[in-house]
Protein backbone atom coordinates (compact mmCIF):
# COMPACT_ATOMS: atom_id res chain seq x y z
CA UNK A 1 0.00 0.00 0.00
CA UNK A 2 2.96 2.22 -0.45
CA UNK A 3 2.73 4.45 -3.45
CA UNK A 4 5.94 4.58 -5.33
CA UNK A 5 5.76 7.65 -7.44
CA UNK A 6 3.68 10.75 -7.54
CA UNK A 7 1.95 9.69 -10.74
CA UNK A 8 -0.64 7.18 -11.84
CA UNK A 9 -0.04 3.98 -9.91
CA UNK A 10 -2.69 1.68 -11.29
CA UNK A 11 -3.91 0.35 -7.94
CA UNK A 12 -7.12 1.44 -6.44
CA UNK A 13 -5.92 2.21 -2.94
CA UNK A 14 -2.86 4.32 -3.64
CA UNK A 15 -4.91 6.27 -6.10
CA UNK A 16 -7.52 7.09 -3.54
CA UNK A 17 -4.72 8.15 -1.23
CA UNK A 18 -3.60 10.52 -3.91
CA UNK A 19 -7.12 11.83 -4.24
CA UNK A 20 -7.18 12.26 -0.50
CA UNK A 21 -3.92 14.19 -0.68
CA UNK A 22 -5.51 16.40 -3.27
CA UNK A 23 -8.58 16.88 -1.15
CA UNK A 24 -6.42 17.71 1.85
CA UNK A 25 -4.45 20.18 -0.16
CA UNK A 26 -7.71 21.57 -1.45
CA UNK A 27 -9.05 22.06 2.05
CA UNK A 28 -5.77 23.60 3.18
CA UNK A 29 -5.84 25.98 0.25
CA UNK A 30 -9.39 26.89 1.11
CA UNK A 31 -8.28 27.93 4.56
CA UNK A 32 -5.46 30.08 3.29
CA UNK A 33 -5.54 33.80 3.07
CA UNK A 34 -7.05 34.92 -0.22
CA UNK A 35 -3.99 36.70 -1.48
CA UNK A 36 -1.62 34.47 -3.36
CA UNK A 37 1.54 34.12 -1.36
CA UNK A 38 3.25 31.97 -3.96
CA UNK A 39 3.16 28.63 -2.18
CA UNK A 40 4.07 25.82 -4.48
CA UNK A 41 4.22 22.33 -3.15
CA UNK A 42 3.46 19.73 -5.75
CA UNK A 43 1.62 16.58 -4.68
CA UNK A 44 0.66 15.13 -8.03
CA UNK A 45 1.60 16.14 -11.49
CA UNK A 46 1.85 19.84 -12.14
CA UNK A 47 -1.27 19.88 -14.30
CA UNK A 48 -3.57 18.06 -11.90
CA UNK A 49 -2.25 20.11 -9.03
CA UNK A 50 -2.74 23.28 -10.99
CA UNK A 51 -6.32 22.28 -11.66
CA UNK A 52 -7.08 21.79 -7.97
CA UNK A 53 -5.18 24.91 -7.01
CA UNK A 54 -7.21 26.91 -9.49
CA UNK A 55 -10.53 25.56 -8.23
CA UNK A 56 -9.48 26.22 -4.66
CA UNK A 57 -8.22 29.70 -5.46
CA UNK A 58 -11.36 30.65 -7.33
CA UNK A 59 -13.77 29.32 -4.75
CA UNK A 60 -11.77 30.93 -1.96
CA UNK A 61 -11.95 34.22 -3.78
CA UNK A 62 -15.71 33.98 -4.32
CA UNK A 63 -16.60 32.59 -0.89
CA UNK A 64 -14.58 35.28 0.80
CA UNK A 65 -17.21 37.75 -0.35
CA UNK A 66 -19.79 36.08 1.85
CA UNK A 67 -17.38 36.05 4.76
CA UNK A 68 -16.86 39.78 4.32
CA UNK A 69 -20.65 40.28 4.27
CA UNK A 70 -20.65 39.51 7.99
CA UNK A 71 -17.58 41.53 8.81
CA UNK A 72 -18.18 45.25 9.24
CA UNK A 73 -17.18 47.98 8.46
CA UNK A 74 -18.62 47.99 4.96
CA UNK A 75 -16.97 50.95 3.20
CA UNK A 76 -20.28 52.57 2.24
CA UNK A 77 -18.75 55.71 0.71
CA UNK A 78 -16.64 53.58 -1.61
CA UNK A 79 -19.64 51.39 -2.50
CA UNK A 80 -21.62 54.53 -3.35
CA UNK A 81 -18.77 55.81 -5.48
CA UNK A 82 -18.64 52.51 -7.36
CA UNK A 83 -22.42 52.55 -7.89
CA UNK A 84 -22.15 55.99 -9.37
CA UNK A 85 -19.30 54.92 -11.59
CA UNK A 86 -21.14 51.83 -12.84
CA UNK A 87 -24.17 53.97 -13.63
CA UNK A 88 -22.15 56.61 -15.48
CA UNK A 89 -20.17 53.98 -17.37
CA UNK A 90 -23.13 52.17 -18.81
CA UNK A 91 -26.06 54.60 -18.90
CA UNK A 92 -25.55 56.12 -22.38
CA UNK A 93 -25.00 52.78 -24.06
CA UNK A 94 -27.89 51.15 -22.23
CA UNK A 95 -30.26 53.98 -23.07
CA UNK A 96 -29.45 53.79 -26.74
CA UNK A 97 -29.51 50.00 -26.95
CA UNK A 98 -32.72 49.69 -24.94
CA UNK A 99 -34.50 52.28 -27.01
CA UNK A 100 -33.47 50.77 -30.32
CA UNK A 101 -34.34 47.26 -29.21
CA UNK A 102 -37.80 48.49 -28.28
CA UNK A 103 -38.38 50.06 -31.69
CA UNK A 104 -36.86 47.29 -33.78
CA UNK A 105 -38.52 44.48 -31.87
CA UNK A 106 -41.91 46.13 -32.24
CA UNK A 107 -41.39 46.83 -35.90
CA UNK A 108 -40.35 43.28 -36.70
CA UNK A 109 -43.01 41.56 -34.63
CA UNK A 110 -45.85 43.49 -36.24
CA UNK A 111 -46.07 41.63 -39.60
CA UNK A 112 -46.38 38.19 -38.06
CA UNK A 113 -49.05 39.38 -35.63
CA UNK A 114 -50.78 41.29 -38.42
CA UNK A 115 -51.18 37.99 -40.31
CA UNK A 116 -53.56 36.89 -37.56
CA UNK A 117 -55.04 40.35 -37.21
CA UNK A 118 -53.63 40.41 -33.73
CA UNK A 119 -51.61 43.60 -33.66
CA UNK A 120 -53.46 44.56 -30.49
CA UNK A 121 -51.36 41.91 -28.76
CA UNK A 122 -48.20 43.79 -29.58
CA UNK A 123 -47.87 45.64 -26.24
CA UNK A 124 -48.22 42.50 -24.20
CA UNK A 125 -45.85 40.57 -26.47
CA UNK A 126 -43.27 43.31 -26.18
CA UNK A 127 -43.80 43.53 -22.43
CA UNK A 128 -43.12 39.84 -21.96
CA UNK A 129 -40.18 39.77 -24.34
CA UNK A 130 -38.51 42.86 -22.92
CA UNK A 131 -39.12 42.34 -19.26
CA UNK A 132 -38.66 38.60 -18.98
CA UNK A 133 -35.89 37.96 -21.47
CA UNK A 134 -34.30 40.87 -23.24
CA UNK A 135 -33.74 43.47 -20.54
CA UNK A 136 -31.80 41.31 -18.06
CA UNK A 137 -29.68 39.76 -20.77
CA UNK A 138 -28.98 42.95 -22.71
CA UNK A 139 -28.17 44.90 -19.56
CA UNK A 140 -25.88 42.14 -18.35
CA UNK A 141 -24.05 41.84 -21.66
CA UNK A 142 -23.55 45.58 -21.97
CA UNK A 143 -22.35 45.84 -18.39
CA UNK A 144 -20.06 42.85 -18.89
CA UNK A 145 -18.47 44.86 -21.68
CA UNK A 146 -18.39 48.25 -20.02
CA UNK A 147 -18.15 47.55 -16.31
CA UNK A 148 -16.40 44.18 -16.44
CA UNK A 149 -13.61 45.37 -18.67
CA UNK A 150 -13.07 48.54 -16.68
CA UNK A 151 -12.90 46.67 -13.37
CA UNK A 152 -10.62 44.04 -14.88
CA UNK A 153 -8.27 46.62 -16.33
CA UNK A 154 -8.27 48.83 -13.24
CA UNK A 155 -7.52 46.04 -10.79
CA UNK A 156 -5.12 44.44 -13.24
CA UNK A 157 -3.13 47.63 -13.49
CA UNK A 158 -3.15 47.94 -9.72
CA UNK A 159 -1.88 44.38 -9.45
CA UNK A 160 1.02 44.73 -11.86
CA UNK A 161 2.14 48.03 -10.34
CA UNK A 162 2.12 46.36 -6.91
CA UNK A 163 -0.62 48.65 -5.56
CA UNK A 164 -2.62 45.67 -4.32
CA UNK A 165 0.44 44.28 -2.56
CA UNK A 166 1.01 47.73 -1.09
CA UNK A 167 -2.48 47.68 0.40
CA UNK A 168 -1.94 44.17 1.67
CA UNK A 169 1.36 44.97 3.30
CA UNK A 170 -0.04 48.00 5.11
CA UNK A 171 -2.86 45.86 6.51
CA UNK A 172 -5.40 47.80 4.45
CA UNK A 173 -7.36 44.70 3.40
CA UNK A 174 -7.48 45.10 -0.38
CA UNK A 175 -10.20 42.48 -0.83
CA UNK A 176 -12.63 44.43 1.29
CA UNK A 177 -11.77 47.76 -0.25
CA UNK A 178 -11.48 46.74 -3.88
CA UNK A 179 -13.48 43.56 -4.43
CA UNK A 180 -16.23 43.71 -1.85
CA UNK A 181 -17.21 47.26 -2.75
CA UNK A 182 -17.26 46.65 -6.49
CA UNK A 183 -19.21 43.41 -6.27
CA UNK A 184 -21.74 44.92 -3.88
CA UNK A 185 -22.17 47.95 -6.11
CA UNK A 186 -22.72 45.73 -9.15
CA UNK A 187 -25.20 43.48 -7.38
CA UNK A 188 -27.14 46.58 -6.47
CA UNK A 189 -26.82 48.48 -9.74
CA UNK A 190 -27.40 45.84 -12.42
CA UNK A 191 -31.03 45.22 -11.31
CA UNK A 192 -31.65 48.97 -11.31
CA UNK A 193 -30.12 49.31 -14.74
CA UNK A 194 -32.18 46.34 -15.88
CA UNK A 195 -35.39 48.11 -14.81
CA UNK A 196 -34.19 51.21 -16.58
CA UNK A 197 -33.46 49.22 -19.75
CA UNK A 198 -36.98 47.77 -19.68
CA UNK A 199 -38.42 51.23 -19.24
CA UNK A 200 -36.45 52.69 -22.14
CA UNK A 201 -37.22 49.73 -24.40
CA UNK A 202 -40.94 50.04 -23.62
CA UNK A 203 -40.78 53.72 -24.46
CA UNK A 204 -39.14 52.93 -27.78
CA UNK A 205 -41.80 50.39 -28.46
CA UNK A 206 -44.58 52.80 -27.46
CA UNK A 207 -43.35 55.40 -29.91
CA UNK A 208 -43.51 52.91 -32.73
CA UNK A 209 -46.92 51.57 -31.66
CA UNK A 210 -48.44 54.97 -31.12
CA UNK A 211 -47.47 55.97 -34.63
CA UNK A 212 -48.90 52.85 -36.24
CA UNK A 213 -51.74 51.72 -34.00
CA UNK A 214 -52.68 55.00 -32.30
CA UNK A 215 -52.93 53.52 -28.80
CA UNK A 216 -52.83 55.80 -25.76
CA UNK A 217 -49.96 55.45 -23.30
CA UNK A 218 -52.31 54.27 -20.53
CA UNK A 219 -53.71 51.46 -22.70
CA UNK A 220 -50.24 50.52 -23.84
CA UNK A 221 -48.98 50.21 -20.30
CA UNK A 222 -52.04 48.34 -19.12
CA UNK A 223 -51.70 45.88 -21.99
CA UNK A 224 -47.94 45.53 -21.63
CA UNK A 225 -48.05 44.60 -17.97
CA UNK A 226 -51.14 42.46 -18.31
CA UNK A 227 -49.24 39.21 -18.70
CA UNK A 228 -46.40 39.92 -16.29
CA UNK A 229 -46.86 38.63 -12.77
CA UNK A 230 -44.90 38.87 -9.57
CA UNK A 231 -42.91 35.71 -10.24
CA UNK A 232 -41.73 37.16 -13.54
CA UNK A 233 -40.71 40.31 -11.76
CA UNK A 234 -38.81 38.40 -9.10
CA UNK A 235 -37.26 36.19 -11.77
CA UNK A 236 -35.87 39.14 -13.66
CA UNK A 237 -34.51 40.73 -10.53
CA UNK A 238 -32.89 37.46 -9.46
CA UNK A 239 -31.32 37.12 -12.88
CA UNK A 240 -29.97 40.65 -12.74
CA UNK A 241 -28.54 40.12 -9.26
CA UNK A 242 -26.82 36.91 -10.34
CA UNK A 243 -25.49 38.57 -13.49
CA UNK A 244 -24.20 41.54 -11.51
CA UNK A 245 -22.42 39.23 -9.08
CA UNK A 246 -20.93 37.25 -11.94
CA UNK A 247 -19.71 40.23 -13.93
CA UNK A 248 -18.00 41.93 -11.03
CA UNK A 249 -16.63 38.78 -9.41
CA UNK A 250 -15.11 37.51 -12.63
CA UNK A 251 -13.61 40.92 -13.39
CA UNK A 252 -12.17 41.27 -9.89
CA UNK A 253 -10.74 37.76 -9.98
CA UNK A 254 -9.13 38.32 -13.35
CA UNK A 255 -7.77 41.65 -12.18
CA UNK A 256 -6.37 40.25 -8.94
CA UNK A 257 -4.64 37.45 -10.79
CA UNK A 258 -3.06 39.52 -13.50
CA UNK A 259 0.55 38.65 -14.30
CA UNK A 260 3.07 39.68 -16.91
CA UNK A 261 2.99 43.44 -16.75
CA UNK A 262 0.99 45.69 -18.99
CA UNK A 263 0.27 42.98 -21.51
CA UNK A 264 -1.45 41.08 -18.73
CA UNK A 265 -3.71 44.04 -18.00
CA UNK A 266 -5.22 43.90 -21.47
CA UNK A 267 -5.60 40.15 -21.16
CA UNK A 268 -7.31 40.50 -17.79
CA UNK A 269 -9.81 43.03 -19.15
CA UNK A 270 -10.48 40.84 -22.15
CA UNK A 271 -10.80 37.65 -20.13
CA UNK A 272 -13.14 39.40 -17.71
CA UNK A 273 -15.57 40.21 -20.53
CA UNK A 274 -15.38 36.90 -22.35
CA UNK A 275 -15.64 34.73 -19.25
CA UNK A 276 -18.53 36.64 -17.75
CA UNK A 277 -20.43 36.57 -21.07
CA UNK A 278 -20.12 32.79 -21.19
CA UNK A 279 -21.24 32.50 -17.61
CA UNK A 280 -24.16 34.89 -18.13
CA UNK A 281 -25.63 32.69 -20.89
CA UNK A 282 -25.17 29.54 -18.85
CA UNK A 283 -26.76 31.16 -15.82
CA UNK A 284 -29.63 32.52 -17.91
CA UNK A 285 -30.42 29.02 -19.05
CA UNK A 286 -30.21 27.61 -15.53
CA UNK A 287 -32.30 30.33 -13.92
CA UNK A 288 -35.03 30.07 -16.55
CA UNK A 289 -35.05 26.32 -16.01
CA UNK A 290 -35.27 26.63 -12.24
CA UNK A 291 -37.89 29.37 -12.31
CA UNK A 292 -39.94 27.12 -14.59
CA UNK A 293 -40.32 24.66 -11.71
CA UNK A 294 -41.83 27.31 -9.47
CA UNK A 295 -44.52 28.37 -11.86
CA UNK B 1 25.16 54.96 14.62
CA UNK B 2 26.67 52.14 16.58
CA UNK B 3 25.23 48.78 17.45
CA UNK B 4 25.82 47.69 20.99
CA UNK B 5 27.41 44.39 21.77
CA UNK B 6 25.47 41.50 20.34
CA UNK B 7 24.33 40.11 23.70
CA UNK B 8 22.40 43.21 24.66
CA UNK B 9 20.65 44.00 21.41
CA UNK B 10 17.31 42.55 20.54
CA UNK B 11 17.07 40.78 17.20
CA UNK B 12 14.01 42.13 15.37
CA UNK B 13 14.38 40.17 12.14
CA UNK B 14 15.78 36.67 12.24
CA UNK B 15 16.08 34.77 8.97
CA UNK B 16 17.38 31.23 9.09
CA UNK B 17 18.12 28.89 6.20
CA UNK B 18 15.66 30.51 3.82
CA UNK B 19 14.85 28.67 0.58
CA UNK B 20 12.50 29.86 -2.12
CA UNK B 21 12.02 28.76 -5.69
CA UNK B 22 9.53 29.58 -8.41
CA UNK B 23 9.16 26.38 -10.37
CA UNK B 24 12.66 25.50 -11.47
CA UNK B 25 14.00 28.92 -10.72
CA UNK B 26 15.77 28.48 -7.39
CA UNK B 27 16.05 32.01 -6.12
CA UNK B 28 17.02 31.75 -2.45
CA UNK B 29 19.21 28.87 -1.38
CA UNK B 30 19.70 29.12 2.34
CA UNK B 31 19.84 32.76 3.34
CA UNK B 32 20.73 33.61 6.94
CA UNK B 33 20.34 37.18 8.15
CA UNK B 34 19.77 38.93 11.45
CA UNK B 35 18.82 42.53 12.05
CA UNK B 36 19.16 44.06 15.50
CA UNK B 37 16.91 46.78 16.86
CA UNK B 38 17.89 50.17 15.50
CA UNK B 39 20.27 48.69 12.97
CA UNK B 40 20.33 49.51 9.24
CA UNK B 41 21.31 46.53 7.15
CA UNK B 42 22.05 47.03 3.47
CA UNK B 43 21.56 44.06 1.16
CA UNK B 44 23.58 44.19 -2.05
CA UNK B 45 23.36 41.81 -4.93
CA UNK B 46 22.94 41.56 -8.66
CA UNK B 47 19.66 42.04 -10.41
CA UNK B 48 17.59 38.90 -10.10
CA UNK B 49 19.51 37.58 -7.12
CA UNK B 50 16.29 37.49 -5.09
CA UNK B 51 16.63 40.58 -2.94
CA UNK B 52 13.05 41.69 -3.50
CA UNK B 53 11.84 38.16 -2.90
CA UNK B 54 13.76 38.13 0.39
CA UNK B 55 12.04 41.17 1.85
CA UNK B 56 8.67 40.16 0.46
CA UNK B 57 9.02 36.99 2.48
CA UNK B 58 9.90 39.06 5.54
CA UNK B 59 6.59 40.91 5.37
CA UNK B 60 4.56 37.88 4.36
CA UNK B 61 3.78 38.85 0.77
CA UNK B 62 5.42 35.59 -0.30
CA UNK B 63 6.01 32.44 1.71
CA UNK B 64 9.20 30.49 1.81
CA UNK B 65 9.63 26.85 0.83
CA UNK B 66 12.00 26.09 3.68
CA UNK B 67 13.59 27.90 6.60
CA UNK B 68 12.16 30.32 9.12
CA UNK B 69 11.57 34.04 9.29
CA UNK B 70 10.91 35.59 12.68
CA UNK B 71 9.93 39.24 12.79
CA UNK B 72 9.46 40.93 16.17
CA UNK B 73 9.19 37.50 17.73
CA UNK B 74 6.50 36.24 15.34
CA UNK B 75 7.00 33.40 12.87
CA UNK B 76 5.70 35.11 9.72
CA UNK B 77 4.69 31.96 7.87
CA UNK B 78 2.72 30.32 10.62
CA UNK B 79 0.77 33.11 12.26
CA UNK B 80 -2.89 33.61 11.40
CA UNK B 81 -4.28 36.38 9.29
CA UNK B 82 -5.16 38.69 12.17
CA UNK B 83 -1.72 38.39 13.71
CA UNK B 84 -0.13 38.98 10.33
CA UNK B 85 -2.12 42.20 9.97
CA UNK B 86 -1.00 43.32 13.41
CA UNK B 87 2.59 42.56 12.46
CA UNK B 88 2.28 44.38 9.16
CA UNK B 89 1.29 47.55 10.96
CA UNK B 90 4.74 47.49 12.53
CA UNK B 91 6.61 46.73 9.31
CA UNK B 92 6.80 49.38 6.61
CA UNK B 93 7.52 48.35 3.05
CA UNK B 94 8.72 50.85 0.47
CA UNK B 95 8.26 49.38 -3.00
CA UNK B 96 10.83 49.39 -5.76
CA UNK B 97 8.43 51.29 -8.03
CA UNK B 98 6.70 53.22 -5.22
CA UNK B 99 3.30 51.55 -5.84
CA UNK B 100 1.32 54.70 -5.06
CA UNK B 101 -2.44 54.45 -5.56
CA UNK B 102 -3.03 56.16 -8.90
CA UNK B 103 -6.63 57.07 -8.24
CA UNK B 104 -5.88 59.02 -5.06
CA UNK B 105 -4.08 62.27 -4.36
CA UNK B 106 -0.85 62.27 -2.38
CA UNK B 107 -2.74 63.17 0.75
CA UNK B 108 -5.32 60.42 0.27
CA UNK B 109 -2.55 57.97 -0.46
CA UNK B 110 -0.96 58.65 2.89
CA UNK B 111 -4.23 58.86 4.80
CA UNK B 112 -5.43 55.57 3.33
CA UNK B 113 -3.56 53.06 5.54
CA UNK B 114 -4.27 55.26 8.53
CA UNK B 115 -8.00 55.45 7.95
CA UNK B 116 -8.29 51.73 7.17
CA UNK B 117 -6.51 50.71 10.34
CA UNK B 118 -7.40 53.36 12.89
CA UNK B 119 -11.04 54.19 12.34
CA UNK B 120 -11.31 55.89 15.71
CA UNK B 121 -9.05 58.73 14.54
CA UNK B 122 -10.84 62.00 13.84
CA UNK B 123 -10.45 63.82 10.55
CA UNK B 124 -8.23 66.48 12.06
CA UNK B 125 -6.00 63.89 13.73
CA UNK B 126 -5.59 62.09 10.40
CA UNK B 127 -4.85 65.39 8.72
CA UNK B 128 -2.22 66.40 11.20
CA UNK B 129 -0.50 63.03 11.04
CA UNK B 130 -0.51 63.14 7.26
CA UNK B 131 0.95 66.61 7.25
CA UNK B 132 3.58 65.60 9.79
CA UNK B 133 4.94 62.82 7.60
CA UNK B 134 4.67 64.96 4.47
CA UNK B 135 6.78 67.51 6.29
CA UNK B 136 9.35 64.95 7.25
CA UNK B 137 9.78 64.00 3.57
CA UNK B 138 9.54 67.73 2.72
CA UNK B 139 6.74 67.35 0.19
CA UNK B 140 3.89 69.13 1.93
CA UNK B 141 3.42 71.32 -1.13
CA UNK B 142 2.47 68.36 -3.34
CA UNK B 143 -0.27 67.10 -1.08
CA UNK B 144 -3.08 67.67 -3.58
CA UNK B 145 -1.27 66.32 -6.61
CA UNK B 146 -1.85 62.92 -8.16
CA UNK B 147 0.99 60.37 -8.36
CA UNK B 148 1.10 60.72 -12.15
CA UNK B 149 2.13 64.36 -11.70
CA UNK B 150 5.14 63.55 -9.52
CA UNK B 151 8.73 62.77 -10.43
CA UNK B 152 10.27 59.41 -9.61
CA UNK B 153 12.11 60.76 -6.59
CA UNK B 154 9.02 62.48 -5.24
CA UNK B 155 7.04 59.26 -5.68
CA UNK B 156 9.68 57.37 -3.73
CA UNK B 157 9.45 59.85 -0.89
CA UNK B 158 5.67 59.74 -0.85
CA UNK B 159 5.88 55.95 -0.84
CA UNK B 160 8.15 56.14 2.19
CA UNK B 161 5.85 58.69 3.84
CA UNK B 162 2.89 56.37 3.33
CA UNK B 163 4.62 53.65 5.31
CA UNK B 164 5.94 56.07 7.95
CA UNK B 165 2.46 57.29 8.77
CA UNK B 166 1.77 53.97 10.52
CA UNK B 167 4.85 54.56 12.71
CA UNK B 168 6.55 51.24 11.95
CA UNK B 169 9.28 49.65 14.02
CA UNK B 170 10.89 48.11 10.97
CA UNK B 171 11.32 49.57 7.49
CA UNK B 172 12.05 47.52 4.39
CA UNK B 173 13.30 49.62 1.49
CA UNK B 174 13.37 48.07 -1.97
CA UNK B 175 15.92 50.01 -4.01
CA UNK B 176 15.11 53.43 -2.61
CA UNK B 177 17.49 55.24 -4.97
CA UNK B 178 17.13 53.22 -8.16
CA UNK B 179 16.60 55.41 -11.20
CA UNK B 180 17.18 58.70 -9.39
CA UNK B 181 19.71 61.41 -10.07
CA UNK B 182 22.58 61.76 -7.56
CA UNK B 183 21.03 64.72 -5.76
CA UNK B 184 17.66 63.07 -5.28
CA UNK B 185 19.53 59.96 -4.18
CA UNK B 186 21.35 61.92 -1.52
CA UNK B 187 18.06 63.33 -0.30
CA UNK B 188 16.62 59.85 -0.01
CA UNK B 189 19.74 58.58 1.74
CA UNK B 190 19.53 61.39 4.26
CA UNK B 191 15.84 60.69 4.71
CA UNK B 192 16.54 57.05 5.48
CA UNK B 193 19.24 58.08 7.97
CA UNK B 194 16.89 60.60 9.60
CA UNK B 195 14.13 58.06 9.90
CA UNK B 196 16.32 55.57 11.67
CA UNK B 197 17.83 58.23 13.95
CA UNK B 198 14.56 59.99 14.77
CA UNK B 199 12.25 57.04 15.23
CA UNK B 200 14.76 54.33 16.13
CA UNK B 201 13.52 52.26 13.22
CA UNK B 202 15.43 49.15 12.19
CA UNK B 203 15.70 48.69 8.45
CA UNK B 204 16.70 46.45 5.61
CA UNK B 205 17.78 48.49 2.61
CA UNK B 206 18.09 46.83 -0.75
CA UNK B 207 20.22 48.62 -3.27
CA UNK B 208 22.71 48.47 -6.11
CA UNK B 209 23.91 51.91 -5.26
CA UNK B 210 27.10 51.86 -3.19
CA UNK B 211 26.80 55.50 -2.16
CA UNK B 212 23.43 54.66 -0.70
CA UNK B 213 24.91 51.55 0.91
CA UNK B 214 27.76 53.51 2.44
CA UNK B 215 25.70 56.39 3.81
CA UNK B 216 22.70 54.48 5.08
CA UNK B 217 24.06 51.12 6.19
CA UNK B 218 25.49 50.11 9.55
CA UNK B 219 26.20 46.71 8.06
CA UNK B 220 26.42 45.38 4.53
CA UNK B 221 25.26 41.99 3.31
CA UNK B 222 26.40 40.73 -0.07
CA UNK B 223 24.10 38.25 -1.79
CA UNK B 224 25.22 36.04 -4.67
CA UNK B 225 23.56 32.93 -6.09
CA UNK B 226 20.84 32.92 -3.49
CA UNK B 227 23.09 32.91 -0.43
CA UNK B 228 24.76 35.54 1.71
CA UNK B 229 28.31 35.68 0.40
CA UNK B 230 29.89 38.03 2.90
CA UNK B 231 28.87 40.62 5.43
CA UNK B 232 30.37 43.31 7.60
CA UNK B 233 30.99 47.04 7.43
CA UNK B 234 31.43 48.68 4.05
CA UNK B 235 35.20 48.48 4.15
CA UNK B 236 35.25 44.92 5.43
CA UNK B 237 33.02 43.72 2.60
CA UNK B 238 34.93 45.43 -0.17
CA UNK B 239 38.38 44.61 1.17
CA UNK B 240 38.38 41.30 -0.63
CA UNK B 241 39.87 39.30 -3.46
CA UNK B 242 36.49 37.97 -4.63
CA UNK B 243 36.19 38.99 -8.28
CA UNK B 244 32.44 39.43 -8.22
CA UNK B 245 32.45 41.74 -5.25
CA UNK B 246 35.33 43.70 -6.72
CA UNK B 247 33.60 44.16 -10.05
CA UNK B 248 30.50 45.32 -8.18
CA UNK B 249 32.62 48.00 -6.55
CA UNK B 250 34.40 49.00 -9.72
CA UNK B 251 31.20 49.34 -11.69
CA UNK B 252 29.84 51.79 -9.15
CA UNK B 253 32.88 54.00 -8.70
CA UNK B 254 34.83 53.96 -11.93
N1 LIG C 1 6.06 36.24 -8.18
C1 LIG C 1 7.05 35.65 -8.86
N2 LIG C 1 6.79 34.61 -9.66
C2 LIG C 1 7.77 33.99 -10.33
N3 LIG C 1 9.06 34.34 -10.29
C3 LIG C 1 9.39 35.38 -9.53
C4 LIG C 1 8.40 36.10 -8.76
N4 LIG C 1 9.02 37.08 -8.09
C5 LIG C 1 10.32 36.99 -8.42
N5 LIG C 1 10.55 35.97 -9.27
C6 LIG C 1 11.85 35.55 -9.79
O1 LIG C 1 12.77 35.61 -8.75
C7 LIG C 1 14.02 36.10 -9.20
C8 LIG C 1 14.49 37.19 -8.27
O2 LIG C 1 13.63 38.27 -8.37
P1 LIG C 1 13.81 39.56 -7.48
O3 LIG C 1 12.74 40.51 -7.90
O4 LIG C 1 13.88 39.20 -6.06
O5 LIG C 1 15.23 40.11 -7.96
P2 LIG C 1 16.01 41.34 -7.36
O6 LIG C 1 17.22 40.82 -6.70
O7 LIG C 1 15.10 42.18 -6.54
O8 LIG C 1 16.41 42.09 -8.69
P3 LIG C 1 16.35 43.66 -8.98
O9 LIG C 1 17.59 44.21 -8.39
O10 LIG C 1 16.36 43.76 -10.46
O11 LIG C 1 15.11 44.20 -8.36
C9 LIG C 1 13.82 36.55 -10.61
O12 LIG C 1 14.48 35.65 -11.44
C10 LIG C 1 12.35 36.49 -10.85
O13 LIG C 1 12.09 35.96 -12.11
MG1 LIG D 1 14.04 43.97 -6.79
Amino acid sequence: MVFKSAGYTGDYLPNSILHLACALKFSRLMKMDITDRGEEKIYLSKKIDGFFINIAKTSRFVLNYFVELFRPPYEFPEIARQCYKIGCDSLPLISLTGFIIGIVFTKQSRPSLADFGATSWLPSLIGIAVFKALAPLVTALICAGKVGSSIGAELGAMKVTEQIEAMDVSASRPYKYLVFTRVTACVFMIPLLMLYTSFVAMMGSYINISINEHISLATFIANAFDKINFIDFKGSIIKAVVFGFTISMVACYKGFNTTRGTEGVGKAANAAVVTSMYLIFIEELMIVQILGWFR
Amino acid sequence: MQTNSAEQTEIVIDIKGLYKSFGNNHVLKGVDLQVARGENVVVLGRSGSGKSVLIKIVCGLLTQDKGSVTVLGEDVKNINHKQLEQLRLKVGFSFQLSALYDSMTVKENIAFPLMRNFRELSKSEVNSRVEDVLNSVSLLKSKDQYPAELSGGQKKRIGIARTLVLRPEIMLYDEPTAGLDPISSIEINNLIRDISNQFGVSSIIITHDLVCAKTTGDRLVMMFDGVVQSQGTFDEVFDTEDERIKSFYEYNFI
